[in-house]
């Protein structure tokens, strides 16, 4: 394991008497999803590139809940919220990043009320601040040189946290042209998974949600399609393949764009 | 004498007719759940003057903002010379704040007239755009029939209301040069008023003097008329917005639109189950209110907080969230719109229900089912476009999300596959299947 892939748990810090600086909320995806495993890692990097002291849960993690409340299905959100919330406190837990703006959401916003109340990051928030404090720099490099890049913005870290800035003050650090979609920030169309439809069909209509979004993407014509979230990220990878532009459009997550440039 | 009679006969009953429907919206409203919405009064104030008074959401679309901008303010101010008529009307004189405000008044009634002439073009505009132009939001399937004829008759009482307005002014101001004006003669040839001064001549220039009585009696008599029809219009309107906006503004949703409301009789429920201490059996105290039992999620209006049912009658029904709605823009059922449309008809339904036959009538009649079906409610993304296009902060989404608790922890109907989802979270701590203790085995994989 090289030094950048150091990745100690909760556990193993708590039995060597550190503390670290901020956990790391890997969350489901991240966790078991083969393409959003490599975006953890990219995360990964960049925290110990930076010297970030943190730490993961591993087994002691569990969802958040953010699919079941919204699926409809309080009793099992707040049933995972409060065993969370449990392990959380038991580490007394102060600031957390995650990977993913569903779990960020309920973090930062419905644990409170049920008595877990931390300082809760996405981690594009938490990869600009590095940047911005001279921790991490970010070369450019040649890799992106003359790509077109759009971003596409997660509906729980966008409409519904106003982060709207971070990830594309990231992206500007990369010596690429940052292009927006006609519906982009508050106005940005949703890549299909949140209100857990993601793990359903979709209801009867003319087309998925992803094309559309797709489509959209693609008007700008970009190389890259860069996400914030496991779930856009899927969905717009589908989409792509479902208009047959593998080869022309990459979907990838701000995290792992900054952890190339950065030659992670 | 005889009008000042009749102008005060009709003015009681305008605005008692008037008051006494607004206080049956308002008994339905309170039918709601309730929610806390005391807190923050001075950010709450500064959301109202935004969004309501400032119009700053509607600018998203600028042409429809600038557009509704001018009949929105022509409004607001005809509401100065609306004084003058009342107080004209109910002691006989005419034109009495003219002498007492001097330059002022003309300057007021200038403005109005302007503005008027303004709000004329673009009432004009809003017809066509309604009727001719081919505008998806407007001709969608929830704006069949009464809605459409709703939205045309608003605009064409508008265009009445201000060809009365010019009637009543360009009559007088011929009148008025010919020293026939009632208006108390102040040494002047012309009221200068910035419009009327041409237009009246223009139009009555060559008419006798009786003619252009009649002529202003009529602008004048159907102006306040019109005003009362209008008035009483609006609680069986989409257009009620006008006054609603600015509670409903006021009363919004201050928390990050991505957080949804915890559930406390679930949260309750939730920590006695996980309290090894607690008595599972124990009856609850005597006068604890949370003893009576609440339906989980809604099922019907009564079900929604009071703040939903604001919501509902504060809809005009533009459709913005609709456009919005990634669901909708694929084709799915699901449009927030009829979702707040829905919301209100029920409510009327429910509410003159029980005001005819008592607090405990049950038509069998729910908003589930009878207005809203389920795939709509599956469709939805819980992307937030909805209520972040809103000009008058509206949350179909809330709405949506109760009357899925509803039919997930009351009645177990939820889709398949997200059935599967949820036993996953139960069972193994994520919505597929894996195992929790393969949770870390990413850090060793290559």
């Amino acid at each position: 394991m090289s030094d950048l892939m150091k990745v100690p748990t909760m556990a193993e810090m708590t039995a060597n008497g550190e503390v670290p600086e901020i956990l790391f909320w890997v969350g489901c995806s991240g966790s078991f999803d083969d393409r959003a495993k490599k975006i953890t890692k990219a995360i990964v990097k960049i925290l110990n590139k930076c010297e970030v002291k943190f730490a993961v849960l591993g087994a002691e993690e569990s969802c958040t809940g953010d699919p079941a409340k919204r699926a409809g299905n309080e009793f099992v959100f707040q049933m995972q919220a409060m065993q969370n919330i449990e392990v959380l406190n038991g580490y007394e837990i102060k600031k957390i990043v995650t990977g993913c703006p569903h779990c960020f959401n309920t973090m930062k916003n419905e644990y409170p009320e049920l008595g877990g109340n931390y300082d809760v990051v996405h981690h594009t928030q938490l990869i600009q601040s590095l940047i911005e404090e001279g921790r991490l720099q970010v070369a450019g490099g040649d890799t992106f040189k003359g790509k077109k890049i759009t971003f596409h913005d997660p509906c729980y870290l966008g409409r519904g946290n106003n982060v709207y800035e971070a990830p594309r003050e990231m992206l500007s650090k990369l010596d690429a042209e940052l292009v927006e979609m006609r519906n982009c920030k508050a106005k940005g169309l949703c890549c299909g998974a949140g209100g857990a439809q993601m793990f359903k069909e979709a209801e009867k209509g003319d087309k998925e949600v992803n094309v559309k979004r797709t489509e959209e993407a693609m008007e700008v014509k970009p190389n890259i399609i860069a996400t914030g979230c496991p779930f856009c990220n899927t969905m717009m990878t589908d989409g792509v393949k479902n208009k047959d532009q593998e080869n022309n459009i990459q979907v990838i997550d701000v995290a792992e764009l900054i952890a190339t440039a950065a030659d992670l | 004498m005889i009008s000042i009679i009749i102008f005060a006969v009709l003015l009681l009953l305008g605005f008692g007719f008037f008051a006494m429907n607004v206080n049956k919206i308002r008994t339905n409203i309170l039918m709601g759940r309730d929610v806390d919405r005391s807190d923050n009064k001075g950010e709450r104030l500064k959301v109202m003057s935004l969004i309501a008074l400032g119009q700053k959401k509607m600018f998203k679309k600028p042409i429809p903002a600038i557009l509704h901008l001018c009949l929105y303010v022509a409004f607001v101010v005809t509401q100065i010379e609306l004084l003058e008529i009342i107080a004209d009307g109910l002691t006989g004189e005419h034109r009495v704040f003219r002498e007492a405000l001097g330059g002022f008044y003309t300057f007021i009634i200038s403005f109005i007239e302007v503005l008027s002439v303004l709000a004329f073009v673009a009432t004009f505009i809003f017809l066509a755009r309604r009727n001719l132009l081919k505008i998806p939001r407007f001709n969608m399937k929830e704006m069949k029939g009464w809605p459409k004829i709703d939205g045309n008759m608003i605009l064409v009482m508008e265009l009445i209301l201000v060809t009365f307005i010019f009637m009543m002014n360009g009559a007088d101001e011929v009148l008025y040069s010919q020293g026939l004006s009632h208006a108390e003669n102040l040494g002047d040839q012309s009221f200068g008023f910035a419009i009327s001064q041409f237009v009246g001549p223009a139009l009555f220039g060559g008419m006798s003097e009786s003619s252009l009585i009649i002529v202003e009696r009529i602008g004048w008599w159907g102006h306040i008329l019109m005003v009362f029809t209008f008035l009483n219009y609006l609680p069986f309107s989409k257009h009620f917005h006008i006054i609603l906006a600015f509670p409903n503004t006021y009363f919004s949703n201050l928390k990050p639109q991505g957080q949804f409301n915890n559930m406390e009789a679930v949260m309750k429920e939730v920590k006695l189950m996980m309290d090894p201490d607690a008595d599972p059996y124990a009856v609850p105290e005597e006068g604890d209110e949370d003893a009576v039992v609440q339906r989980f999620g809604a099922k019907d209006v009564e079900d929604l907080t009071w703040k939903n049912l604001l919501d509902s009658y504060t809809c005009t029904e533009c459709g913005r969230c609709t456009s919005s709605c990634p669901a909708n823009q694929t084709g799915k059922l699901l449009s927030p719109r009829k979702i707040m449309m829905d919301t209100r008809d029920r409510l009327e339904e429910k509410g003159e229900g029980l005001r005819k036959n008592g607090k405990d009538y049950d038509d069998g009649k729910s908003l589930l089912n009878d207005y809203i079906t389920e795939e709509e409610l599956w469709a939805c993304t819980s992307c937030n476009a909805c209520v972040e296009s809103c000009p008058v902060n509206i949350d179909p989404l809330s709405i949506i999300m109760d009357m899925r608790r509803y039919l997930v922890m009351e009645e177990s109907k939820v889709p398949n596959e997200l059935a599967g989802m949820i036993s996953n979270i139960e069972n193994n701590g994520a919505p597929w299947q894996f195992s929790p203790e393969d949770r870390l085995n990413w850090r060793e994989e290559k």
